[in-house]
Order: structure tokens, then C-alpha cells, then sequence
């Protein structure tokens, strides 16, 4: 006879493999490879919550730890490779085949590994996308997070970075699959219910608390004269005309900049309450003088950032809190916000092509996708209308009927045109097309895709690529606005002039912006000091931040 | 160390009436303009001590984007560079030819 509980039992199985080596639902930290190896079994699906900032850090090791008899050739499915266990995981054969989103401090080392052959790759996603493949073909076994506090019966609390949790314990607890969750400290009440008990089944009480990054923290005072002459282009060139409320920044310092410009360069050009009020994004510290200059209604955050939370907790207005009064995030969510129901995405890249395709990818190093290219891309599936959608639609399509013409999602990048150890910013070819033939990738990881791109800003001006008409006219917009790189300096002036003309490029001096305001005095907070000053003391920085 | 002199035919004399006025500092990656009203209205000059040997290519391409977007003439323009980026090269002679232009001394 046919079953069709196969699953079910197996998952009760592995529950009562485990609870050899638990008291209830609790298991001591030093049992936690033991439990392992009881509940995971080769070649299982194995989500191991590395979030884009917290990480299940004793977890990752009791999993490097166990006997490779018992558990071998996982198959890791998880957004963040980002502690070097992640990856010591591959060289023992704990794990052998990996699909994941993020890989920041490791890049160098995945790339690496990947080359030689010891991690057998799925494919590189965006977290939306990753998410989605978890209710699909890529659903967890096991999965093994991270969470501040459980009561004894496994109600979890995840604190203000709940992140990726509700979405992994979601695809993973009711296809029956097993949770395991390491948490700070074990209470009788939890202060909310992010996760309920009957989703949880292993508690560990770690032995100090989860590892998160400080991720988000921009200092003002490595902001330059040139970020901030970028960011009064983009305020005075995209945000007003644009009338652009709902949006989403990138973390780079241009747009750290941008939000500091907002209460001096914004307000003196009356912008205030026209323009960036809602936001999908993380508790930038950069945000705090805007927000307390009453610039911003609303935001909602993927994560969290370290030393934000009391300042958070006290303007509970703008931000999503729960009934404990402290964040809640949520990154699937927020990344669908970002999606749907932003009207721009504006960030930073390492590489554009002369078709306005980004990357972050060199030829040595893997950082994946993250969540930019859900941000800086049109949503095709977008119904509702908005001014600068409608407006940007119009600009890209002026022939077409009105009411059957799609809008489109201002998608921005911004930056200086030659970055870090002046490094170009724009190039003829990406180093991703490179590193795609080196692994025989069959995609080449693009962050953006020029069609999605509808703005590129710099120092010398912004390009407006809705107004070209011929791929011709992309290229010399972007050679337009790419300064004294050899991408720059190749253009072809007398088009450069035209497209000047037409408004397609915009300089400093078309904009009416001085460049004597390009100074640090513009800025409306110039230190970490200033913006924990800013917060009436609420912003709390991480030592590394403090220099006073 | 490398001097670099330019002198350009300039369409218009630069606004204002400040003899001279001084942008930016000496430091690694920035620099310093001092920029004075010394020369006939239909002339530009740019005396340069660079730091960084081997970029007067890309130092003649700025000069000649700057005279030619502000039209700077009868001004003369002495620039100590630390191996400052050519964005922030522009940024500085787009700030020494609007101070000069502003009124007062």
C-alpha cells in the first residue's frame, strides 16, 4: 500500500533520534554535535541561518565537528556565506553542495574553492529568490538558526534581527522538516513570540550571544567633497524632479551622504515632506538627522544595525516595532517591499559597462547578490500607480497610449568615477564575464542589468539613459558621465554635446549647483559623534566607531 | 616631483572683481588653487607641482574641460597637488573660479 507520510515519519524519527541527548526541548551546548548527528542525515538539505548580519555561529561549529560517518555531502541552502565555518564545512565534506546569496567577507575564499573544484555549486541568488526556491525545489531538512531567547517550551525571540528566521522556520517546519535554534538565554517569558513553540523543536543555549556584523554604519566623516557633490546631483536631479517618496539606499557613502544632505541642501531647496518619507531599509545611523529633522514617515527594515536599538525603541513612529517595543524586521518581506512598492532604488557598484550592466564581482572575488538586484529591478508584476513611476514610464515611452503604458522603477547608480585606490568605476568590460568563462558559469553575475538601469549619477553629472533612444546614445550618456577614465574619455564629444542639450546629460551648472557647497559643511552630520548628538544619546556605536 | 604649465586662448574674462582667492589644502589626494586676476582677459595659465610624475595627459584633458566649461580668462591658477584624483581636480578649479567671481575680498 501506497504511503503518503513517509516524510511525516521521518521527520518523527529524527525528532526522536534527537531527544536521546535533550531534556524537553533543551539540549546543553556541548551535546549540540551529538544532536546533530542523531537529526541530520548525508546528503539532507541543510539551511544554516547565515543572515546578512546574524550568524548561528555555535551551530556552524557543532556542525563542523561531527563524524563524518554520520553525516557527510550536505547540501547547503542558506542566504549568507559568511563566518570561515561556512566554508571549512566544504573542506572537511561535512557539505558538498552549496546555493546561497551572499557571500561578503568570504568572497575571496568562495571564489577560490569554487575554482578548485570543492564546492559543488547550485547557482548564486538574490535572498527574494533563494526564499522563493525554499517553498519550491529547495526546501531545508534541517535548518539551524539563531534566535535572543526561547522559553523552555520554544517560543523564540529574535530581537530586532529577525532577518531571514520566520522565513527559513516557515519552508522548513511545515514540510517536515526539523529546527534547531541556538539562543542567548533561556527565559520563562519570552518578551514576543517571533517564532511559536510548536515550529521549534531543539533549543541550544549558547554560550555567548550570536554573532552580528555592524553592516550598515556609514562614518560621516570619511565622506568626501566628491560623494557630496554626487549627492546634490541626485537630490536636485532625480529626487525632486522626480517627486521620489518611497525608496531604498544602498549602503555605499554616496548614499550616506544623500541622507545628510537632507535636512541642509534638501530643506534649503523646500523639499521637505516631497520627497524620500518611506523607506525599505535598514536602520541607517546616516538617517538619524533626517528623521529627527521629521524628513522620514515610515521605514521598514531586512535587518537591524548594532547600536540602533534604543534609538529605534524610542521612535517607534517610524519604525515597525513589536508589542515588547523593540524592531521587528523581516527581510522577505522588506525585499518585496523594496520590490513592489518602492518608486527608486539608488546605490553603488564597483563596475559599469558601456550598456550600464553593474557588478560588484572582481576576477578573484565572489561577493554575491544579496538583495540589490531585487531592489534595482523593474517589477514586471507592478499594477499601481505612482507619480515618478508613471513619469519615468512616460520618459522611457513617450509614444505609446498612457493607460497601456507601463511605468517604470527609477533604478539609480551612483558613484564617483574612479572608487577606492582609483579604481575606474565604469570599464569597457566586466571582470563578471571574465569570471563567468573561469568557472564555466552559464550566467555571468551581473548585479543590474543595464535594462533596468534608468539613471547613472557622478560627479560630472547625471545621465538619464530613459531619454536615449539608440544603444548608441546609452553608450555616449554613460561615456558622458564617466570623467577622465579611458571609458570617459573615448566619447564622442559633439554626441556628448547633443545629449547635454537635450537633457539627457546634466551637469553641476545646468542643475544650478554651486561647487563651493561641495563641502563637508554641508553635511548635516559630520561625525559618528554628531549623529549620536543627533539622537539625544540614544545611538549607541559600536567601539569601533568611537574615536572621542 | 613634476611641473606642468598650460596656457589657454579664453572666449570670455572670468565674473567677478576678487584679485585672488585660494581653494582646497595640501594633503595626500587633494589640493590646493591658488587662483589670481593677473593676466589680459583673453588668457588663461595653469602653473602645476604635482606629486605624482607621468599624468600630464590626463592633466591637459582637465584643464582644457575646465577652460572650456567656465571660460576662466585673465585668470592664472597655481596648483600644489598631493595626487589628487581628477574629479577632485575639477571640483577644486570649479570652486576656485566661483570664489573669485564672488564679491569681496
Amino acid at each position: 500500500m501506497t504511503s503518503w507520510q513517509n516524510n511525516r515519519a521521518a521527520r518523527d524519527a529524527r525528532i526522536a533520534a534527537g531527544s536521546s541527548v535533550a531534556r524537553g526541548k533543551i539540549v546543553e551546548a556541548h551535546d549540540v554535535t551529538r544532536l546533530l548527528e542523531a537529526v541530520v542525515r548525508p546528503g539532507d538539505r541543510v539551511c544554516l541561518e547565515g543572515d546578512n548580519q546574524k550568524q548561528a555561529d555555535l551551530l556552524s561549529r557543532a556542525l563542523l565537528a561531527v563524524d563524518l560517518s554520520r553525516v557527510n555531502d550536505l547540501h547547503m541552502v542558506q542566504s549568507g556565506v559568511v563566518l570561515p565555518e561556512h566554508l571549512d564545512l566544504f573542506d572537511r565534506g561535512v557539505a558538498k553542495r552549496l546555493d546561497y546569496a551572499y557571500s561578503g567577507p568570504q568572497s575571496a575564499r568562495i571564489a577560490r574553492m569554487l575554482f578548485g573544484g570543492k564546492i559543488e555549486l547550485g547557482a548564486v541568488h538574490t535572498y527574494l529568490e533563494l526564499f522563493a526556491r525554499y517553498f519550491i525545489d529547495l526546501t531545508p531538512h534541517v535548518a539551524l538558526i539563531a534566535a535572543v531567547s526561547a522559553d523552555r517550551e520554544g517560543n523564540l525571540y529574535t530581537g530586532p534581527n529577525t532577518e531571514d528566521t520566520p522565513t527559513v522556520v516557515e519552508a522548513t517546519a511545515f514540510k517536515d522538516g526539523i529546527v534547531i535554534a541556538q539562543v542567548n538565554e533561556i527565559l520563562e517569558t519570552v518578551p514576543r513570540v517571533d517564532i511559536p513553540a510548536d515550529r521549534v523543536h531543539f533549543i541550544v543555549k549558547a554560550d555567548k550571544p550570536f554573532f552580528v556584523e555592524p553592516l550598515f554604519t556609514r562614518d560621516p566623516a570619511a565622506i568626501t567633497e566628491g560623494q557630496i557633490l554626487t549627492a546634490m546631483l541626485a537630490i536636485k536631479g532625480i529626487y525632486a524632479p522626480y517627486s521620489v517618496q518611497r525608496l531604498n539606499h544602498g549602503i555605499g557613502f554616496s548614499t550616506a551622504a544623500i541622507e545628510l544632505l537632507l535636512p541642509t541642501f534638501g530643506e534649503r531647496l523646500g523639499l521637505k515632506g516631497r520627497i524620500a518619507t518611506h523607506f525599505a531599509l535598514n536602520p541607517h545611523p546616516a538617517l538619524i538627522p533626517a528623521i529627527e529633522s521629521g524628513w522620514v514617515r515610515q521605514i521598514h527594515s531586512f535587518g537591524s544595525e548594532v547600536g540602533m536599538d534604543d534609538y529605534i525603541r524610542a521612535r517607534s513612529d517610524v519604525y515597525f516595532t513589536g508589542p515588547d517595543g523593540s524592531l521587528r524586521s523581516n527581510r522577505a518581506f522588506c525585499q518585496t517591499a523594496g520590490l513592489y512598492a518602492c518608486d527608486m532604488f539608488i546605490g553603488s557598484t564597483l563596475q559599469i559597462d558601456l550598456q550600464g550592466n553593474s557588478s560588484t564581482v572582481t576576477t578573484s572575488r565572489i561577493a554575491g547578490f544579496g538583495g540589490a538586484p531585487n531592489m534595482g529591478a523593474d517589477a514586471r508584476g507592478r499594477r499601481h500607480p505612482s507619480e515618478p513611476w508613471l513619469r519615468a514610464g512616460a520618459e522611457a515611452d513617450p509614444d505609446s497610449p498612457a493607460p497601456l503604458r507601463r511605468g517604470r522603477k527609477l533604478v539609480v547608480q551612483i558613484g564617483e568615477t574612479f572608487g577606492d585606490k582609483n579604481v575606474p568605476l565604469f570599464v569597457e568590460n566586466l571582470d563578471a564575464i571574465e569570471l563567468a568563462e573561469k568557472l564555466k558559469l552559464e550566467l555571468a553575475p551581473v548585479m543590474i542589468y543595464g535594462d533596468d538601469v534608468t539613471h547613472i549619477v557622478t560627479e560630472e553629472g547625471v545621465a538619464n539613459l530613459l531619454l536615449c533612444r539608440t544603444a548608441q546614445e546609452r553608450e555616449q550618456a554613460i561615456r558622458g558621465v564617466a570623467g577622465y577614465t579611458d571609458v570617459g574619455r573615448r566619447r564622442d564629444r559633439g554626441m556628448v554635446a547633443r545629449l547635454r542639450e537635450r537633457g539627457v546629460i546634466r551637469r553641476p551648472e545646468d542643475l544650478g549647483i554651486n561647487p563651493l557647497d561641495a563641502d563637508r559643511s554641508l553635511l548635516a552630520a559630520r561625525s559618528i559623534k554628531d549623529l549620536v548628538r543627533w539622537s539625544g544619546g540614544l545611538y549607541a556605536p559600536p567601539s569601533k566607531f568611537r574615536n572621542w | 616631483m613634476e611641473d606642468l604649465s598650460f596656457r589657454h586662448p579664453v572666449r570670455a574674462r572670468a565674473g567677478g572683481a576678487r584679485r585672488s582667492a585660494i581653494v582646497g589644502v595640501v594633503a595626500s589626494g587633494n589640493l590646493e588653487v591658488l587662483v589670481e586676476r593677473v593676466l589680459p582677459d583673453a588668457e588663461c595659465a595653469v602653473e602645476i607641482k604635482t606629486a605624482a610624475v607621468g599624468f600630464g595627459e590626463v592633466w591637459s584633458a582637465v584643464i582644457g574641460d575646465f577652460v572650456e566649461r567656465y571660460s576662466p580668462g585673465g585668470l592664472k591658477f597655481s596648483i600644489n597637488d598631493g595626487g589628487a584624483r581628477p574629479d577632485t581636480v575639477s571640483l577644486r578649479l570649479a570652486q576656485a573660479v566661483r570664489l573669485i567671481a564672488e564679491n569681496g575680498q
